[in-house]
């Protein structure tokens, strides 16, 4: 009971660092980015290139992986994506699916199309028992990470002057914009980072998701659901939704297993038609 | 259609619009030209039955994204739900005994119809993204479903034992394909024919209004969610058929044709050959088709790095742009007095 919980923490906190880039930039510039997706998988192949290939220890890749990620976004932010912002949504979407597919073929035809695990090393792979709760040493050192990370995060949104700018910028640009603030500098910034982190997310995940070239496609909705079910409008939001998303896919894995993802699906439709804002949307968080 | 007649012209006004409304929806020789040729094919490759049956099928189903994305304005990304409904009520009957192809396409029909006007008023909240997630949504929780209920759907296998009865108890769908394409041939148009007509319709009118600016179109007193709403509900209920004339004329059904990729192609397909305009659906289909022939026969497996490349280009280049190049050809003067000019396009 208390493991698949905390099986289940670990997941949603993997869910959470892949989805927080992307609920910035939705809520930030209005763009409706399909190919976040994109990045988790580039940074989970990254991660498996440096530590399989080039014998990086693992905990040294992860930073590694989170610069060569954010670069990644940084360079298309800045080459492609600064000319979609302004665009209607069909073009958003149809942008980002064309780029969801190129990666997709691009990642079939260097890794090749089965599965790719990043290797872990020996003294992540025990188990401790604690209270009769059996825990995987790779899932704690996840939720410590992941959870650091997005205390880090919230520090960041809510105590710096970047950060306050950016939730000026998030209610409203063009205010934001009036009154001085480089709004496109701190979006590229901000793409950059949520990239990097998607990045981290993909290598921490690959053992817990699984990494193959489909990657972008079948997260996509889940990361999709995360930031519509927690808003765009602060990280905590996002946080809960996808701890919320992760416990409840993982405790339906293991007790409903032939109902599947689909009870998942079905409560988002319900969400989004109850509070179309998100169930930590802007008005309950004020 | 429900919507205020023009056909009264009790006024000068009205009797202007009445005018305006008959002379576009006549007949431009392209038009005719277009269908010549369609059915030309049918004689002219005839060892190629099989990929019109199937360019049939693909430009049906993105005429009924048109309809709801081009006309109603709604951004979906699960129309491959309407499309693998009828293609599963279609398939399942068949398999169940039901072999008349046109009593499976009418079944088909229904189930995506039914489904598309319950679904309606889910899509009807919320903004662009709130739509994208829930129609994206709906067609996962569909996926899903066909997945698990293998009993009935074959599950992850396929549709096994689908049994096509001869056309109108006359012709037997054959190997090569040529009953098949003249079958979905025949329906394409038909489906056509009826788009066309909803489009030059008061009502297909009113569509573009509420596109254009709701609000407004609310104000002028157009009932804006009952517009939507029966859009939606056309457009699921072709996108049906479109699934039903793909199970009949394969004789197979798989989880494919609820997968997401199908509901991405067809947005593709009506992208190249242009979001809200009558052809559209129909020249992407056969741009999408002839170059997926072409490009899988050369390297199969990256077919999705040049549809991804594609979609990207066309984005970054400007759709309206390549767009108006064709629909400036086939469009006739658009007349400046009755000016619900497709805002944005």
């Amino acid at each position: 009971m208390l493991t698949v919980l905390f099986d289940g923490i670990a997941y949603g906190m993997v869910l959470f660092i892949l989805a927080c880039g992307l609920a910035v930039t939705l809520g930030l510039m209005n763009l409706v980015n399909l190919a976040h997706g994109a990045f988790a998988m580039a940074g989970g192949y990254a991660a498996v290139v440096l530590v399989n290939r080039l014998g990086v220890p693992f905990l040294a890749a992860l930073p590694l992986v989170f610069l060569l990620t954010a670069l990644l976004g940084a360079v298309l932010e800045r080459l492609l994506y600064v000319h979609v912002y302004a665009r209607s949504h069909l073009d958003q979407v149809l942008f980002s699916i064309g780029l969801v597919f190129m990666s997709i073929a691009v990642v079939d035809f260097t890794q090749g199309s089965q599965q790719q695990f990043v290797r872990i090393p020996d003294f992540l792979r025990t188990r401790f028992e604690v209270a009769g709760v059996s825990l995987g040493a790779y899932r704690l050192l996840i939720i410590g990470l992941c959870g650091a990370v997005a205390l880090l995060l919230h520090l960041a949104m809510t105590r710096t002057r970047f950060g306050a700018q950016l939730r000026a910028a998030v209610d409203d640009p063009r205010v934001a914009r009036g009154l001085g603030i480089n709004v496109s500098l701190l979006f590229a910034v901000t793409f950059a980072v949520g990239s990097g982190l998607a990045g981290l997310g993909g290598a921490l995940g690959a053992e817990i998701l699984g990494l193959d070239p489909s990657f972008p496609l079948k997260f996509m909705i889940y990361f999709l659901i995360v930031v519509t079910v927690g808003g765009t409008a602060s990280i905590g939001g996002a946080f809960l939704a996808a701890l919320l998303l992760g416990v409840a896919d993982v405790a339906g894995k293991y007790y409903l297993p032939e109902v599947g993802a689909f009870v998942i699906y079905s409560v988002m439709i319900g969400v989004l038609l109850w509070r179309p804002q998100g169930l930590f949307g802007r008005v309950a968080l004020r | 259609m429900s919507a205020p007649t023009a056909a009264p012209a009790s006024t000068p006004t009205a009797a202007r619009a009445a005018a305006q409304l008959a002379r576009l929806s006549r007949w431009h020789p392209l038009e005719v030209a277009f269908w010549a040729l369609a059915a030309a094919s049918l004689v002219l490759v005839p060892d190629r039955s099989l990929l019109v049956a199937e360019i049939a099928v693909t430009a049906l189903f993105a005429l009924s994204l048109d309809l709801v994305l081009g006309y109603a304005g709604i951004l979906t990304l699960g129309h491959a739900a309407f499309f693998g409904l009828g293609a599963y009520a279609a398939g399942i009957a068949a398999a169940r005994g039901v072999t008349d192809p046109l009593l499976g396409l009418a079944i088909g029909a229904s189930v995506a119809t039914a489904a598309g006007w319950l679904s309606a008023f889910l899509v009807l909240r919320g903004s662009d993204l709130t739509r994208l997630m829930v129609t994206l949504g709906l067609a996962s929780v569909l996926y899903e479903l066909a997945n698990r209920l293998s009993w009935l759907t074959g599950g992850a296998d396929g549709l096994q034992g689908v049994e096509i009865g001869p056309l109108l108890g006359i012709w037997e769908f054959d190997l090569n394909g040529r009953v098949a394409a003249v079958y979905s041939l025949s329906v394409l148009f038909l489906g056509f024919l009826l788009v066309r007509r909803i489009v030059h319709s008061p009502f297909g009118w009113s569509l573009r209004a509420v596109k254009g600016n709701a609000l407004r179109a609310g104000a002028i007193g157009l009932p804006v969610n009952r517009r939507l709403v029966a859009a939606y509900t056309v457009a699921a209920g072709l996108a049906g058929v479109a699934g039903a004339l793909l199970a009949q004329g394969t004789g197979f059904v798989s989880l494919d044709v609820l997968a997401f990729h199908r509901s991405a192609d067809v947005l593709l397909v009506l992208v190249i050959g242009g979001v809200g305009w009558l052809y559209g659906g129909l020249v992407g289909a056969v741009a999408f088709k002839l170059a997926q022939d072409l490009i899988a026969t050369l390297t199969p497996q990256y077919w999705q790095f040049w549809i991804g490349l594609v979609l990207v280009a066309l984005v970054l280049v400007g759709r309206d742009r390549l767009a108006a190049l064709p629909a400036r050809l086939f469009r006739r003067r658009a007349a400046p007095a009755l000016a619900v000019r497709e805002a944005g396009e």
